[in-house]
């Protein structure tokens, strides 16, 4: 496909909606999907040993792929030359819209023993990942089989505090969860956390709804490093979110969505995904400031991984592999504006962008240039990792941060 | 002889023959769902353990107690909406009924028109609509009738006024076709018997549409009070409803047997004010009149 298609392509295929997000309509026909598949289940084990796992399996020339929407470009250029290496076939589909909706939706067949009808699926970093793990449900990755991770991985992205050893999981991409603000309305500099606090931006202030998200701006505002929280200290940044709240300085709880409001002035700064204000700078020259908060912020990665209960385990560790190709992980960024796992990306995107011409070198060279989809080194010292959470944790930690949003 | 009875035991099967979808539809996905949810209320457990049935009334105790505020939000919600219904939908039920004339048909699809689009959708375009520097709150502040900094989208206001847009023709269409088949010559008498503009409508039309209003009330109340998509879509910081705290114990939490216990208070809570109110227009009158 030459590049002049593929720029026309990301203008047509590209909806005005976040790349994470999704329209909140899709999120409630999945919660009501969701809602019926719930069953009674439970029943955990511990997962399969590896070489348990993989012995006697083979490829079987198909799998099944579930992503979120708009992580890969409609012509689905990844897949099809994944096919042309391996003559494996891929079916595709947008079914990740919510992380506890489709956890909801996949969690009473896994309990049962049976196929959820995807070999490989994304999901984020946080507490899903840890219930997934914990009831056994993922199949533990043979790395002998992902040469391509091993060699092009970046450091932050292996053997990660989530997921000790990649055990289960590889990134598919990944993007920081800082601050946006619109300088039209905000007329001071903003460079922390404490700014969202700030009683002159009364009504004015967007927040996540995702427990873990507020959880963790409210662990960093009090100085404790999400990692390293207690109980003790979540009660603390719950008390602090409440307050934020109930002295009417949240506008709102925000799933996906902040972003149009962030543009249109409805609020003037939010909680934001790194690639989100990319895209809506890129696409729609909103202007918006993205900063990491001085207090930190959280690097969260959307993984791939594997059910337990795959029918096509080895097809889904091949395209997994595959996905680590340097040339195939830029096709990716250049379509999701996400942080690529594969540092050498922005070397590959660098070489298009000289040999590229028109709007394309612009968006290319802007691409490669920002922060926000290359963080520098220092950007990644400020970064933090997700709480991990075991299940007792998990009992007390998403109930006291919900009794902060759905007041 | 055979020819003669055969029609005759048809005839007598025929009614059961007729209900059976029905019962069965309802069997299926009413009765077994509802078993299913009451089940899950007195159970206890977690995702990893599983969930047994124990008869775990205190379910229902943590849920009043930590949920009270988002039911009682729901109710004044779902009451607001169907109050701003009333008002609106009424007078536009009589105008149609009345002075609707020859297009009748036409403007009852003008106010049907927008259910041909999604109800989400519908609700997400007043996220535009309203928006602080939208084509309304601009407009009104650029002109300096609002002060720079008020707002409608996240707030009550939007809520209750989304609630109301979206349920809008399930009052209107009730009134209306009570309205409708009323005997115009009653009000004529009503006037002949020198009752002015306002006692006619008091004293004659308003009673007779009563049964009416009770249905439009019944369809728009229990789903506004039950809805989320409204409360998350325009809703702030402090307008959760119910149905988003169910969703959430489902989904995030997956407390399957606490969100089921909320499922089932609010069902009792609507069914217990639907009765009250049932009663005190008169239940025998009024759903006689709406069965007519």
């Amino acid at each position: 496909m030459s590049g002049i298609d593929r720029a026309l392509l990301r203008g047509m295929t590209r909806a005005r909606m976040s790349r994470r997000g999704l329209l909140a309509a899709a999120g409630a026909a999945a919660a009501g999907a969701a809602l019926s598949g719930c069953g009674v289940g439970g029943q955990g084990g511990p997962a399969p040993e590896s070489e348990d796992f993989w012995a006697g399996k083979e490829s079987n020339g198909e799998l099944g792929f579930a992503n979120w929407p708009l992580y890969m470009d409609a012509d689905r250029t990844q897949l099809k030359e994944f096919t042309e290496a391996t003559g494996i076939t891929v079916d595709y589909d947008e079914a990740v819209q919510e992380n506890h909706s489709f956890f909801g939706k996949i969690q009473p067949k896994l309990a049962k023993g049976e196929s959820i009808g995807y070999d490989l699926m994304v999901l984020s970093t946080g507490i899903e990942l840890a219930k997934l793990v914990e009831l056994g449900y993922l199949a533990p990755l043979d790395h002998d089989k992902l040469p391509n991770f091993a060699d092009y991985a970046g450091s932050t992205y292996q053997d990660p505090g989530y997921d000790p050893g990649n055990r289960f999981t590889v990134p598919y991409t990944s993007g920081i969860t800082g601050i946006a603000y619109n300088p039209e309305y905000v007329d001071r500099e903003i460079t922390g956390i404490a700014d969202l606090w700030r009683p002159e931006f009364e009504g004015k202030v967007g927040m996540m709804a995702d427990p873990q998200e507020i959880a963790n701006f409210g662990l960093l505002l009090n100085g404790t490093a999400p990692a390293d929280s207690t109980e003790e200290d979540w009660e603390k940044a719950a008390d602090r979110l409440k307050e934020q709240r109930d002295k009417g300085i949240v506008r709102r709880y925000y799933q996906q969505d902040y972003i149009q409001p962030l543009t249109n002035g409805d609020v003037w700064l939010s909680m934001a995904w790194s690639g989100d204000v990319f895209q809506q700078n890129a696409e729609e020259g909103a202007g918006l400031e993205f900063i990491v908060p001085e207090e930190g912020a959280t690097l969260w990665s959307d993984l791939m991984m594997i059910p337990a209960t795959a029918a096509n385990p080895v097809d889904a560790l091949m395209l997994m592999d595959f996905l680590y190709e340097p040339d195939v992980a830029a096709g990716l960024c250049e379509y999701i504006n996400y942080i690529p796992p594969v540092p050498e990306v922005q070397n590959i995107l660098k070489e298009k962008a000289a040999e590229a011409s028109g709007d394309e070198k612009a968006f290319l060279e802007d691409l490669v240039g920002s922060p926000l989809v290359f963080p520098t080194e220092d950007d990644y010292s400020q970064l933090h990792n997700y709480v991990p959470l075991s299940v007792e944790q998990e009992e007390t930690f998403s109930p006291l941060f919900l009794s902060v949003t759905q007041s | 002889m055979t020819d003669e009875r055969r029609p005759r035991l048809t005839a007598r099967a025929a009614p059961y023959l007729l209900v059976a979808p029905a019962w069965l539809w309802l069997a299926v996905f009413f009765v077994v769902p509802i078993a299913t949810v009451l089940s899950m209320s007195l159970m206890s457990g977690n995702l990893y353990d599983g969930y047994s049935l124990t008869w775990e009334f205190g379910n229902y105790a943590a849920a009043v107690g930590a949920y009270w505020e988002q039911i009682a939000r729901s109710l004044v919600y779902g009451a607001c909406a169907t109050v701003l219904c009333i008002l609106i939908g009424y007078p536009c039920a009589y105008w149609i009924a009345f002075r609707g004339g020859a297009y009748k048909n036409a403007y009852l699809l003008l106010l049907l028109l927008p259910m041909f689009v999604s109800f989400v959708l519908r609700t997400i375009s007043w996220k535009a609509l309203l928006a602080d520097q939208g084509i309304i709150l601009g407009t009104l502040k650029g002109i300096g009738l609002l002060p720079e900094d008020a707002y409608v989208l996240n707030s009550a206001p939007a809520v209750v006024f989304g609630l109301a847009y979206n349920f809008l023709p399930f009052m209107v269409l009730p009134v209306y076709a009570v309205l409708e088949r009323m005997d115009h010559r009653v009000v004529e008498a009503a006037r002949d018997l020198y009752a002015g503009p306002v006692r006619a409508f008091t004293r004659v039309v308003l009673p007779m549409s009563l049964p009416g209003v009770f249905a439009g009330v019944i369809m728009t109340f229990i789903p506004t009070s039950a809805d989320y998509v409204n409360a998350t879509v325009l809703g702030g910081a402090h307008n959760t409803m119910v149905g988003k705290v169910i969703e959430n114990q489902y989904l995030v939490n997956n407390a399957y047997p606490m969100a089921a216990s909320i499922t089932f208070v609010l069902m009792a809570v609507l069914l217990v004010g639907i009765f009250g109110y049932a009663r005190a227009l008169g239940t025998d009158r009024v759903m006689e009149a709406s069965a007519r």
